[in-house]
C-alpha cells in the first residue's frame, strides 16, 4: 500500500536560547486509511514534528513526502498550496475566523483552491456540516457556537478539499469527554468509511488506545 | 489566485472593525479634502493676483526709451582706441517719443504667428483741474475695443462701459482715485490741462479702478485720437505698442528679437514682473508643501491602524496560512484593506473638497482693490481631484505595504504554539 505521508530522518534543532536538538532523525509513514496517533510527554517534540509534517515549519533537515512527492525544500507559495489541497488541519483551539459565518469558514479553503464553482463548494460545505451534524448552525457566526460545535466546524473545514491526510494537534484537548468521544467517532468514521488518513497528536490515552497505531515519542525520538 | 476571495476577507475584516475603519478612512478623507480645498483656493487666489498684474500687462511692451547714446563719438574714434576715456555729463539723446513707422510695424507684428494681438497706445501727460487744484495725470490714448478684446479692461471699469468710451470722441474713463479727489461722477465733465497749456473739457463716461491706488490716482483712458490731439501730433504718432502673445513664455525670446529687428526697446512681461513671478511660485510651493504634509499625516494614520489591525488579526493570519493561504495572499489581504480605506476615504475626500470649495466659492469677499470680485476665488481643476485620488491610493498602498509584509513573513507556527 502506498504511504500517504512519509518522513525520513527528520531532525530539528532549536537554536535559541540554547542549541537543543528537539527531533533526532524521525522516520515513519502513514498509509491510506490509517488512523495514527502520536503520544508523548510535554516537550518531547510531538507538536514540533506535526508542524513540520504539516509543512508549516520548514526549518528542519531530512525529507518529507506527501502523496509520494517530495515536499522538503519547496517554496512557501507551493507549500501553502500543498496545505490547501492535501492537508486538513485541526487544532486544539478551533481557530475559526470570527468575522465569518460557519459555512463561510468551511468554504474558505475550497474557495482558495478554486477548483469548483461557488455553488459546488457551498453544496460540499453543507454536506460536510451534515456529516458532522451541525448543518443547522451553518449561518451563525462562528463565535456563537459552543466549543464542541466549533471543533466540528473546524473538522468540516479540514475536510472540504478532500485532503490526503488530516492532522490534528490535540483536537480533543479542550473538549469535555462527551464531545471528545464525538470527535473521535467522527475521525474513526472518516478513516473506515472514507479511507482517509489521520495523524493526531494527543495526550489522551483513551483516545490513543482506540486508534489503529500509536507512535510513542520521547526525547525527540520514536520509542515504539 | 482569486482576488475576489482576498477582497472578501479584506472587506470582512474592515466591516467587523467598523469604528477603526471609519477613523482610518476619515484620516484619508480629511487629507484629500484639505488638499483639494488648499489647491483650489490657493490657486484661485494666485489666479486672482495673476489677473491683477499679468493679465493687464502686455506680454511685450515696445517703446522708445530715453537714454544716453552708448556709442559716444570719442569711444568709436580710432584715434583714441585702447585709451582710457572719461566723458563727463553725458546727456540723453533727443529721441522721438513716437515709434518710428508705427502703423506698418503693427501690421507686421500682427502677421507673426506667435502674436495674438497688438494694441497701440499714446501716453499724454496732463493735469486734471479741479478749481485751483491741479492733479498730475496720465491720459492713455487707446483703441478701447481692442484693449477690451485683449486685456478685458472692462473688469476694471466700475461704472460705465468700454462701449460708452468708443462712442464718445471726447469721453474719458476717469481713474477712480481722481474722481474721488475731484468729487466727480459719471456724466460730469472733467477739465484737463495739456502740457502745452490748452484746457479741454472731457465727458466722464465711466470710472476706471485697477485696484492699485497709485494707478487709479493718475491714470485715465481716452480714445487714441483724442490723445493725439492733446499732444498735437498726427494720427500715425504712437508712443507704445503692446503685444499680446498666445504663449506668455515665449515673450523674453521674442522681445529680444523685436528689439534687435526694429531698433526699439522691448520689455517682456517676465522681466517687468520678475518679483511677481517669484511670489506666485512660492505661494504654489507653500500650498504643495502643506498639502503633501497633510497627505503624509493621513498616510501615517493608516499605517498605524493597519499595524494594530494586523496585531489583532494574528490568529486569523495563522489560520489562513494553516488552511493553505500563502504569505502573498495574506499580504494582498492587508494591502487591499489599506487601499479600500484609501479609495473610500479618497472618494469621500473628493466630495468634501468639492463641497467646501463650492461653499468658499460662494462666500462673499469684497475689497476695494478688486472691484469685480464678489466672492472668494476658487478654481475647479480636474487635475487636483485626480492627484488627490491617486495620492490617496499610493499613500495607502505604502501605509498598508509595510505592515502587510510583516503579516506575510509571520510564521503561523509561532502564533499557534504561542497559545
Amino acid at each position: 500500500m502506498q504511504p500517504v505521508l512519509e518522513a525520513k530522518q527528520i531532525t530539528k534543532v532549536f537554536r535559541s536560547p540554547d542549541e537543543i536538538q528537539v527531533l533526532k532523525g524521525i522516520s515513519f509513514s502513514v498509509d491510506k486509511g490509517e488512523f495514527v496517533s502520536i503520544q508523548g510527554k510535554s516537550g518531547c517534540g510531538k507538536s514540533t514534528l506535526l508542524y513540520i509534517l504539516s509543512t508549516m515549519d520548514t526549518d528542519y533537515t531530512g525529507e518529507l513526502f506527501i502523496d509520494n512527492q517530495l515536499v522538503t525544500g519547496q517554496d512557501h507559495t507551493h507549500l501553502a498550496h500543498i496545505r490547501n489541497e492535501k492537508i486538513g488541519f485541526v487544532f486544539q483551539f478551533h481557530y475559526l475566523l470570527p468575522e465569518f459565518s460557519v459555512i463561510e469558514n468551511v468554504m474558505l479553503p475550497a474557495k482558495k483552491l478554486a477548483r469548483k464553482s461557488l455553488q459546488e463548494i457551498e453544496h460540499d460545505a453543507y454536506e460536510k456540516l451534515k456529516l458532522l451534524g451541525i448543518q443547522d448552525q451553518a449561518l451563525k457566526l462562528s463565535t456563537q457556537l459552543s466549543g464542541g460545535q466549533k471543533q466540528r466546524v473546524a473538522i468540516a473545514r479540514a475536510l472540504i478539499n478532500q485532503p490526503s491526510i488530516i492532522m490534528g494537534d490535540e483536537p480533543t484537548g479542550n473538549l469535555d469527554s462527551r464531545n471528545a468521544d464525538l470527535v473521535f467517532s467522527i475521525f474513526r468514521e472518516l478513516a473506515t468509511s472514507f479511507q482517509m488518513s489521520l495523524l493526531i497528536v494527543t495526550h489522551d490515552d483513551d483516545f490513543a488506545r482506540k486508534t489503529d497505531r500509536i507512535i510513542n515519542m520521547g526525547d525527540g525520538q520514536i520509542i515504539y | 489566485m482569486s482576488f475576489r476571495l482576498i477582497f472578501q476577507i479584506a472587506k470582512a475584516h474592515l466591516l467587523t472593525r467598523k469604528k477603526q475603519s471609519i477613523i482610518a478612512a476619515m484620516g484619508v478623507m480629511f487629507g484629500i479634502g484639505t488638499y483639494i480645498i488648499m489647491m483650489s483656493f490657493m490657486n484661485g487666489l494666485n489666479g486672482l493676483l495673476d489677473n491683477l498684474i499679468l493679465n493687464r500687462t502686455p506680454h511685450i511692451h515696445l517703446y522708445n526709451e530715453i537714454k544716453p547714446n552708448e556709442n559716444q563719438a570719442l569711444l568709436i574714434d580710432p584715434a583714441y582706441k585702447g585709451q582710457q576715456i572719461m566723458i563727463h555729463s553725458v546727456k540723453p539723446k533727443n529721441v522721438q517719443l513716437n515709434i518710428h513707422n508705427a502703423l506698418p510695424l503693427m501690421q507686421h507684428l500682427m502677421r507673426l504667428p506667435e502674436v495674438k494681438g497688438v494694441t497701440p497706445q499714446v501716453k499724454a501727460q496732463s493735469f486734471y483741474l479741479g478749481g485751483a487744484t491741479q492733479l498730475t495725470g496720465l491720459l492713455m490714448g487707446v483703441d478701447i475695443l481692442k484693449e477690451q478684446a485683449l486685456y478685458d479692461i472692462d473688469q476694471y471699469i466700475v461704472q460705465g462701459s468700454v462701449i460708452d468710451l468708443s462712442r464718445t470722441a471726447n469721453g474719458i474713463l476717469l481713474g477712480a482715485g481722481v474722481a474721488q479727489k475731484l468729487a466727480l461722477q459719471v456724466g460730469d465733465f472733467v477739465q484737463i490741462s495739456t502740457k502745452t497749456g490748452d484746457i479741454l473739457n472731457l465727458k466722464i463716461v465711466g470710472l476706471y479702478q485697477s485696484g492699485m491706488a497709485e494707478i487709479d490716482n493718475v491714470q485715465s483712458y481716452v480714445n487714441i485720437q483724442l490723445a493725439q490731439r492733446i499732444l498735437n501730433v498726427s494720427e500715425d504718432f504712437i508712443s507704445d505698442i503692446n503685444v499680446k502673445l498666445f504663449d506668455m513664455q515665449k515673450a523674453p525670446a521674442l522681445a529680444k528679437r523685436m528689439a534687435a529687428q526694429y531698433h526699439i526697446t522691448a520689455t517682456d512681461i517676465q522681466t517687468a514682473n520678475a518679483q511677481f513671478e517669484t511670489g506666485s511660485s512660492i505661494r504654489t510651493m507653500i500650498s504643495y508643501a502643506v498639502s503633501i504634509t497633510l497627505l503624509i499625516v493621513a498616510g501615517f494614520g493608516i499605517y498605524n491602524i493597519l499595524n494594530m489591525l494586523i496585531f489583532e488579526k494574528m490568529n486569523d493570519i495563522a489560520i489562513l496560512k494553516a488552511v493553505g493561504f500563502s504569505g502573498k495572499d495574506v499580504k494582498y489581504i492587508f494591502i487591499s484593506q489599506a487601499m479600500l480605506i484609501g479609495f473610500v476615504g479618497g472618494i469621500i475626500g473628493l466630495l468634501l473638497g468639492f463641497s467646501v470649495s463650492v461653499i468658499i466659492d460662494n462666500t462673499p469677499f469684497e475689497t476695494a482693490a478688486l472691484p469685480t470680485i464678489k466672492t472668494f476665488p476658487i478654481v475647479y481643476r480636474p487635475i487636483y481631484y485626480i492627484i488627490g485620488v491617486s495620492f490617496s491610493l499610493i499613500a495607502t498602498f505604502f501605509a498598508g505595504y509595510f505592515p502587510s509584509r510583516k503579516a506575510e513573513k509571520m510564521d503561523p507556527v509561532d502564533i499557534i504554539r504561542g497559545q
